[in-house]
């Protein structure tokens, strides 16, 4: 589904992708760890096509498509999806009008008749069940004012409601209590099907009881330095990235 | 009379040769007080000239191009119910009063409201109807001993509108005051002049709205003084769409006693060069004033706005928000004085003028002043002037709104804050509209 090869970006003359590979097959679940700074942030913008960073080398292939030749839009449209680390405030556009928005357009993008009224509040009640989020939370200005533990249900929420084919969450567990953390895995959960495939970003191993990997990969200093199954993220919880570092060093 | 540093404008002597040929016609008449107060208008207009910029005020709005041009000064106008249709406003209701190159049209215009909830009446018919009370009102709010566009109004101003309220009373449907300029043949300046006295406890809802038909220059050179006195209410709303040749110049002068409330939204969506003067003497305890305001110059229009809020009693309240969206090679200002005379204790007055630019070609002069002399008081302003946030921009098509389309409703979402101010549905109704177009544009 994805592909990624020698991929280095660069902000300035900073450079801080230093030469990425990595395979998603249809169906899998791959969880990014890594120190703070290594780059991992980084690589979910530049796969959802943050126009910051400037791609030096390498291709990502997204269902064969050359994915970073698409607008961030038609990334979107093509069933990509960024739950941000940091969701921004959107002064003025209620959650509501803003996911009818952007569901209406990537139904067209994909040929598709646009939901109304009826059908698209059918799809949000639905949904909200699923993340257990409020009605009042989505007629307000999105994010503005949002406990961050909100922030990051709400982005939960529009990933349940968009369908992505692949999603990217940065650290959508920071900031969520245990409930909530166990609420957001099972929204996880519930998408999980051979069609679909997740990248999971984050620093610890409490969310990867609830949404178990396929794959644990370690991002330092922009490289994937080790790669491995579920049982390296236990390995990292207990030794922290000190041996990490070393074999990186060493290699 | 003309200093000698004041360069020959034609204009000007156009306009100052119409004032004495209506003299002449008025014989006897020309000695009553009220024209020897239009009298002394005229002749501050012409020892003030057209302002430069070299003027503080007009530092930023140049009207030289303005002034270089002629223009038909007579109102003439062969206007027809059906050149209106694309004016229209739909699902308008209330008294719509039109006015055509400055002159009140009653063939077009419908008063609905009944007498003894409120009199409306054209200025043109008051002035010979009602000398006594154009002489107790008129020219005595807004003030032309510095301001040569108000002095050339007061001097020169035939038609617009009277409007009063009695004590007690509530007009149950806006008054709306339609400007249009029908600039399809000619270069046509005109003087709306409107006097609005909303009586003690009194309330009312008015809009002026300006609109011109064709592309040829247009200048309108408006004055609204409005009194609202005690215990009263009043809402304002001045909205402004006119052609990309159109010059607006206007003030309004806004005079509150005791516990009275001021509500105003000043809407400019489209002309070439607009100034607008909103001034509010808060002359009287537990006063409230809002003003909102929102601009959006593009192309090569030039918005600028002036509010003037002096607190000279104490306890009263003022708040201010002002927007602005500017695109291509537009220009705005913003000018935003408050004064707190000493007596003024415990007055509350907040400002604030938030822009975005879109374009490496627009741009924003913003100056606030606030001059307080008294001490026990709570003043706050700001301005802000910034970019379009590309950080929401990208978290909006990072899911799937097209770049176009996310611009758009971030900055709807900008303007709305304003809009949504506006009371009379259909005039928010239809500006919301305009917005969204010229938004998408
Ligand atoms: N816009 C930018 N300008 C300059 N440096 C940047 C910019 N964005 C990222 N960086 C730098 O790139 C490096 C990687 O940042 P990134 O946010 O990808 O890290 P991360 O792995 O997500 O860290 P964390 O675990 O703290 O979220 C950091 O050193 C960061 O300071
Ligand atoms: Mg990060």
């Amino acid at each position: 589904m994805l592909s990624i090869s020698n991929l280095q970006a660069s902000i300035g003359d900073k450079q801080i992708l230093k030469g990425i590979d990595l395979q998603i097959n249809a169906g899998e679940v791959h969880a990014i760890m890594g120190p703070n700074g290594s780059g991992k942030s980084t690589l979910a913008s530049v796969l959802a096509g943050r126009e910051d960073y400037e791609i030096t080398e390498g291709t990502v292939l997204f269902e064969g498509d050359d994915l970073l030749d698409m607008a961030p839009e038609e990334r979107a449209a093509a069933g990509i999806f960024l739950a941000f680390q940091y969701p921004v405030e959107i002064p003025g556009v209620s959650t509501t009008n803003f996911l009818k928005t952007a569901l209406n357009e990537i139904r067209k993008h994909r040929g598709q008749d646009p939901l109304d009224a009826v059908q698209f509040l059918k799809l949000m009640k639905e949904k909200m069940k699923l993340v257990n989020i409020d009605q009042s939370l989505l007629s307000r200005s999105l994010n503005e004012g949002f406990s961050g533990g909100e922030k990051k249900r709400n982005e939960v929420f529009q990933m349940a409601m968009l369908e992505p084919k692949l999603a990217i969450l940065d650290e959508t567990d920071s900031g969520l209590d245990i409930d909530a953390l166990r609420i957001v895995a099972e929204g996880v959960n519930k998408l999980r099907s051979p069609e679909r495939a997740t990248i999971v970003v984050t620093h610890y191993q409490r969310l990867l009881d609830y949404i178990v990997p396929d794959f644990v990969h370690v991002l330092y200093k922009g490289r994937i330095v080790k790669s491995g199954p579920k049982e390296l993220a236990l390995e990292l919880e207990e030794k922290g990235y000190d041996w990490i570092r070393a074999e990186a060093e060493a290699a | 009379m003309t200093p000698s540093n004041q360069q020959y404008n034609q204009f000007k002597d156009q306009l100052l040769a119409a004032f004495r040929a209506n003299e002449e016609r008025l014989n006897g008449e020309s000695k009553a007080p009220l024209h020897q107060l239009r009298r002394s208008a005229l002749q501050q207009f012409e020892r003030l000239g057209f302002p430069t910029i070299k003027h503080e005020e007009w530092k930023y709005s140049n009207v030289n191009s303005l002034i270089k041009q002629a223009f038909d000064i007579d109102g003439a106008s062969s206007i027809s119910e059906a050149d209106m249709d694309d004016l229209q406003i739909p699902n308008l209701e209330g008294n719509i009063l039109y006015f055509v190159n400055g002159q009140y049209k009653p063939d077009l215009s419908r008063i609905v409201s009944p007498a003894e909830q409120v009199q409306i009446t054209s200025f043109a018919e008051a002035l010979k109807a009602e000398p006594e009370l154009i002489d107790k009102h008129f020219a005595r709010y807004a003030d032309y001993q510095d301001n040569a566009f108000t002095a050339l109004n007061t001097a020169l101003a035939n038609d617009g509108v009277v409007v009063r309220v009695p004590n007690g009373k509530t007009v149950e449907q806006p008054i709306i005051l339609r400007f249009i300029t029908d600039a399809r043949e000619k270069n046509i300046a005109s003087q709306p002049r409107n006097l609005i006295i909303v009586g003690r406890n009194a309330e009312v809802t008015l809009a002026e709205s300006y609109r011109t038909l064709g592309d040829r220059s247009s200048f309108s050179n408006a004055v609204t003084e409005i009194v609202v006195e005690q215990d009263a209410r009043a809402q304002y709303y001045k909205v402004q769409n006119e052609s990309e040749a159109a010059y607006h110049i206007g003030t309004t002068q806004v005079y509150q006693a005791d516990n009275s409330h001021f509500y105003s939204a000043t809407v400019t969506l489209n002309g070439n060069f607009v100034r607008n003067n909103l001034n509010i003497v808060l002359n009287g305890q537990h006063c409230e004033a809002f003003m909102y305001g929102l601009y959006m110059p593009n192309g090569r229009q030039h918005v600028d706005n002036h509010t003037l809020v002096d607190h000279a009693m104490p306890n009263s309240y003022s708040n201010e928000l002002y927007k602005g969206i500017l695109d291509d090679s537009g220009t705005g200002v913003f000018n935003g004085k408050i004064f707190v005379r000493p007596d003024a204790q415990k007055t509350n007055a907040y400002q604030s003028c938030k822009n975005v630019v879109l374009s490496p070609n627009a741009s924003m002069n913003t100056k606030p002043q606030l001059e307080i002399f008294a001490d026990d008081v709570k003043c706050s302003h700001g301005t802000t002037t910034g970019k379009l946030d590309e950080e929401a921009l990208f978290y909006m098509r990072s899911r799937g709104i097209p770049k176009d389309e996310a611009k758009t409703l971030l900055m709807y979402a900008f303007a709305e804050d304003v809009l949504s101010q506006i009371k009379i549905d259909p005039i928010r109704e239809y500006l919301e509209g305009v917005v969204q177009q010229k938004l998408a544009m």
